[in-house]
């Protein structure tokens, strides 16, 4: 036997006993939960930085399921069972699709669908989630609004409680929704972290508490003698006065001679 | 023990059931079939892509595309089926058409002072299939050395050495004759040889 034909031999053994030591690994523990989330038989959540710090998100195969904010995973898994009935998983990150559509609408770009999983929730709180929805970033609408869109006026503080309930907070934008009165009001994760979030998106919660406190609830326009909410940017961009003028009631709008801008619909705020 | 007996055994502990049960309540038992074949499917994908991002990714997609296809079958075509190689094929095809998808590029090398060098992969970092074997030892440099082996090598590889699978269900994967995958799998073996032998034997790199 020739050293060349033995040092073949030795080189093939190291070879076979290298791809029989590539074969030791075992699947990363998120494989699991990750693909019983996309089937629907399990949820998963993953931990996400957002404007007010990393949050939890979970999802299952209907959509994203969750967004809250607990110091420890173990807390938010005893939340997401007592909350929804069923446990939930923790994965690395999410599939890329919804890890992307996620990471745009927690920062500036609002475009991309994105699947939010809102059968556990009412008729009404659905309704209102999704008013909640069409208001754009960097404005606010009072709860008034909200009920007064959804056909329900008289149910403004039904719409708080549905809004305190939301599911998802900052995907579903329930911090653009303020108190009646104008002035910044509560939020799922604090009011602090409403005025931060506010911040983030070029809304001033100074601002509105500065107006909630003189009693204006809307702008006119003197030059096309119309009304809005003070953050409409349908119409009105700039508190430059004296171009503005101020109402602290619909009425008094109307009977100063201005209509309704109907791009924030101001009037359908009690 | 060998590595295809040791496949076979956990194979018939595990999983003699499992094609029954499925039929009987895909949801219930699913999640069973994840837990018996996650491993493989993942060394699998692992080896084949180099990259453990890209593996979770597929191997995922895989167990996925598994499911979705149950749900469609009819229950004695689940009960007939050979679950390990119709897995086995639903991530090679994954693997395949994300090589295929894909941007190539050469994997960046740099010797350190030893004269040693070191390969850094990015995630989705991964060489010509043509530029093979450069050479290195260690099972680390081994791995790297399979992920960039040609296709067909790379795939008999992988499923005879690395997954401890036998030939008959290996050409079963692939859809290949068993004297074309032993062919490849003979290759294959020779080209990593020679690219370790050169890693052995020298400091210089060779195409
Ligand atoms: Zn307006």
């Amino acid at each position: 036997m020739s050293e060349g034909y033995q040092a073949t031999i030795a080189g093939t053994q190291r070879v076979l006993d290298g791809l029989h030591r590539l074969g030791n690994v075992q699947a990363p523990s998120a494989l699991l939960p990750g693909v019983l989330a996309r089937v629907g038989l399990r949820d998963a959540y993953w931990q996400q930085d957002s404007p007010i710090g990393p949050v939890y998100v979970a999802y299952g195969e209907a959509g994203i399921s969750a967004v809250r904010q607990t110091s420890t995973p173990a807390e938010f898994e005893e939340w997401y069972r007592d909350r929804f009935g069923r446990p939930a998983a923790q994965v690395a990150r999410p599939p890329r699709p919804l890890a992307d559509v996620v990471e745009r609408r927690l920062g500036s770009d609002v475009q991309g669908e994105i699947e939010i999983d809102l059968r556990g929730v009412s008729t009404f709180q659905r309704a209102v989630l999704q008013k909640t929805m069409e208001i754009p970033r960097g404005e606010v609408r009072p709860y008034g609004w909200i009920a007064r869109e959804i056909g329900k006026p008289g149910a403004v503080r039904a719409v708080g409680t549905a809004l305190n309930h939301n599911p998802v907070p900052l995907l579903i934008p329930c911090h653009r929704v303020v108190q009646t009165n104008g002035r910044v009001g509560e939020y799922a994760f604090g009011s602090a972290a409403k005025r931060a979030v506010l911040e983030a998106e070029g809304t001033s919660p100074d601002l509105l508490e500065d107006l909630a406190k003189r009693g204006v609830r809307y702008l006119g326009d003197t030059e096309d003698h119309t009304f809005c909410l003070p953050t409409c940017a349908g119409m009105h961009r700039r508190l430059t006065e004296p171009r503005f003028v101020t109402f602290r009631t619909p009425q008094q709008a109307v009977s100063a001679g201005y209509r309704a801008c109907d791009v924030c619909r101001p009037a359908l705020a009690s | 023990m060998s590595a295809e007996r040791r496949v076979i055994e956990q194979f018939d502990e595990t999983t003699a059931d499992l094609p029954r049960d499925l039929a009987l309540g895909l949801d219930a038992h699913f999640e069973r079939l994840v837990r018996c074949y996650q491993d493989r499917i993942y060394v699998f994908c692992l080896r084949y892509t180099g990259s453990p991002e890209d593996a979770e990714e597929i191997a995922q997609d895989a167990f996925v595309s598994a499911y979705r296809a149950l749900c469609a079958y009819p229950t004695d075509r689940i009960r007939a089926l050979a679950l390990r190689p119709w897995l086995y094929q639903i991530a090679l095809n994954g693997c395949r058409n994300r090589a295929r998808g894909k941007h190539v590029r050469l994997v960046q090398m740099e010797g350190d002072e030893d004269g040693h060098s070191e390969i850094e992969p990015e995630a989705d970092e991964r060489e010509r299939p043509d530029v093979v074997l450069e050479r290195y030892e260690g099972t680390r440099e081994l791995g790297v050395l399979v992920a960039t082996l040609p296709e067909r090598y790379r795939e008999s590889i992988i499923l005879r050495h690395i997954d401890g699978m036998g030939y008959v269900e290996a050409a079963r994967v692939l859809g290949e004759p068993v004297g074309t995958v032993k062919s490849n799998v003979h290759r294959g073996v020779q080209m990593l040889r020679e690219a370790m032998g050169r890693t052995a034997n020298e400091g210089s790199i060779q195409g």
